[in-house]
């Protein structure tokens, strides 16, 4: 350890320091700021009731709104989790309660982890590939094929599952040992034991992974703009491009018609409530678990 | 909790063949298969995401050959397809969001792991922090559009006007361009860099500050002695975790860097990224294009998941694997 220089100096150079990091972390939430203030001030101050319940006006009207893109962000989402919740969750418990520590458990985490770096637009190539590219894909009676919300779903799917895993596996980890011996001991088998005493002392914190997966998902833009594409009506069938509010946000985002440059920021606004809700809400469920 | 009732006592022998405990058997047996089938199955989608982007690419990939990565042109009218330009801006704003975030990034994290603040205030600025990376790239993108690039524009034409000879700034800036993408990318990864930056911090022994303490070193001695050294890899890990991040980032990227395929020293040039391109193109693609495309991301894949491999074995060796601060 090098201390040569004069003990007042470092202190000055020490103090100094101090204040500048400080000061870095203030100025990184400058920009949180900025944003939030501006969804609000654009967002929440263009934002009508009505906009929750009608349809994208053509191009340089007035009025109209996101009905039909919220419905469509939430139909999107639900058929992402319900395809990613059970799936990662039975993962979380494969890695921790069948293979804890085997070399399969550390090739399947590896995996997940890679996969949680996949940039959200590859999700979109990849369901593009397999199922938007074959116009006519009939499976089990139904077409799969062409733009959809299930293409779209599938695609939020595949980014929900990697945080659905590592999070539900991390909450499986934090349930003592214990507790599972003493279930084993009393004559439980082992998926009477992950079923009734591991999963129900876990499952705040799962559901606080699964919330900020929601989140994540409901937020993403690149993997449905060209899975789910967009439309300006109400959808009838799963099977047809289907609107939603981050792609209506990119596509209003730079018209040149006001009326719609406002309702981005309004969808903005809905939408960033949305994800700011969840976000603190697992947040304050996390700190109370811990 | 739900267990086989306890045996009669004096039938024992019957309570083994006892259809309860046949059904919860074989339930048993099926619910370990699922979790494994399960398990394996998110391993077979990542084989399959690559082997599908590597498949619908062959055509072109036949086509064009490793000619594609030099090529210049993007020209769907005349089939001709070259990535150079979208590789060249991919690299440049990903390395220069990097370039603002990691110093940033581990500012905060000294900050927020070193005791400056009480417990309670800490984790609200951490979890402040958090929010950054919570917001969705498309709203950054249109508040990029709206403050950012109206802030970037004046600043560049300044820099222009009286500093043009420089390469860096030998354009005049019309809006979009390098910087401000890499700006607001670099927002984007921020959280990530201090997160992992932060718990490769935490690993340091509470002994060895102590140690440093009472032989008379400031803070900053003993994080620039002591912390920061035994971090260093885990720092490393988590810039290049970062670099993995905004390679891959569209939205931002496609409403900020000005979609034109050129290549420019200049950081206010508008410039194209191998992700924006995808974002813009796909939804209309039809024939050679769309294996154009999936050559595209293929190679976008290939950069982005061996970058997250190696910054995973990284953090891994190190164990700073949790992904909050």
């Amino acid at each position: 350890m090098d201390l040569s220089r004069k003990p007042r100096v470092r202190l000055i150079f020490s103090r100094a320091m101090d204040i500048a990091v400080g000061f870095v972390t203030l100025a990184a939430l400058v920009p949180l700021a900025s944003v939030l203030y501006m969804v609000v001030r654009k967002g929440a101050g263009n934002l009508r009731w009505s906009m929750l319940w009608e349809l994208p006006p053509a191009a340089g009207m007035d009025g109209g709104g996101f009905g039909n893109a919220l419905v469509g962000t939430l139909l999107m989402v639900a058929i992402g989790a319900a395809v990613s919740v059970p799936t990662g969750i039975l993962t979380a418990i494969f890695l921790t309660e069948y293979s804890l520590g085997s070399k399969s458990a550390r090739l399947i985490r590896f995996c997940a982890k890679i996969l949680s770096g996949l940039p959200s637009i590859l999700a979109g190539v990849f369901v593009f590939g397999v199922l938007v590219i074959n116009r006519d894909l009939h499976l089990w009676g139904w077409n799969f094929g062409g733009f959809s919300a299930i293409a779209g779903g599938g695609a939020l799917g595949i980014l929900m599952l990697p945080i659905v895993i590592l999070s539900a596996e991390e909450a499986l980890l934090r349930v003592p040992r214990f507790l599972r011996e003493a279930s084993l001991a009393l004559g439980a088998n082992r998926t009477q034991t992950v079923l009734h005493i591991t999963l129900p002392a876990a499952i705040s914190t799962i559901i606080t992974g699964v919330m900020l997966a929601v989140a994540r998902a409901a937020g993403e833009t690149a993997p449905i703009l060209f899975t789910a594409l967009f439309t300006s009506y109400w959808i009838s069938s799963l099977h047809e491009p289907t609107a939603s509010m981050a792609v209506l946000i990119y596509n209003f985002s730079s018209v040149p018609y006001d009326n719609m440059v406002n309702m981005a920021w309004s969808a903005s606004f809905v939408l960033i409530f949305i994800v700011l809700v969840t976000n603190i809400v697992s947040h304050l469920v996390a700190n109370r678990s811990k | 909790m739900q267990t086989e009732t306890a045996p009669p006592p004096a039938a024992s022998t019957q309570w083994i063949g006892d259809k309860k405990a046949q059904r919860s058997k074989v339930f048993d047996a099926f619910f370990s298969w699922a979790t494994f089938a399960a398990s394996w199955g998110t391993v077979a989608l990542l084989v399959w995401i690559a082997l599908q982007v590597g498949y619908a690419a062959l055509p072109a990939v036949k086509q064009y050959g490793l000619g594609f990565i030099v090529g210049r042109e993007w020209d769907t009218n005349n089939d001709v397809y070259g990535a150079l330009p979208l590789i060249y801006g991919t690299l440049v704003s990903s390395a220069l969001a990097l370039l603002i975030a990691t110093p940033l990034g581990v500012a905060i994290a000294i900050f927020l792991t070193e005791d400056y603040l009480p417990l309670k205030v800490r984790s609200v600025f951490k979890f402040l922090v958090e929010l950054l990376a919570a917001i969705p790239s498309v709203i950054y993108g249109l508040w990029g559009i709206y403050i950012v690039i109206p802030i970037t524009t004046p600043m560049g034409n300044w820099l222009n006007a009286h500093f043009g000879w420089f390469p860096l700034f030998s354009t005049p800036s019309n809006g979009p361009g390098f910087l401000p993408a890499a700006f607001v990318l670099a927002i984007m990864i921020l959280p990530t860099i201090a997160a992992l930056s932060g718990s490769a911090l935490k690993t340091t022994p509470q002994a060895l500050k102590e140690g440093a303490a009472a032989l008379g070193a400031t803070r900053w001695d003993v994080i620039l002695q002591i912390s920061l050294p035994i971090a260093a890899s885990g720092i490393f890990g988590a810039a290049v975790l970062g670099l993995g991040r905004a390679m891959g980032e569209t939205m931002a990227l496609a409403m900020l860097v000005g979609n034109n395929n050129q290549i420019s020293a200049s950081l206010f040039a508008p410039a194209n990224t191998i992700a924006s391109l995808l974002a813009n193109h796909f939804g209309e693609a039809t024939g050679l294009e769309v294996a154009a495309l999936m050559y595209l991301s293929f190679i976008l894949m290939a950069l982005t998941l061996g970058i997250n491999a190696v910054a995973e074995l990284i953090l891994e060796r190190t164990g700073a694997t949790t992904r909050h601060l």
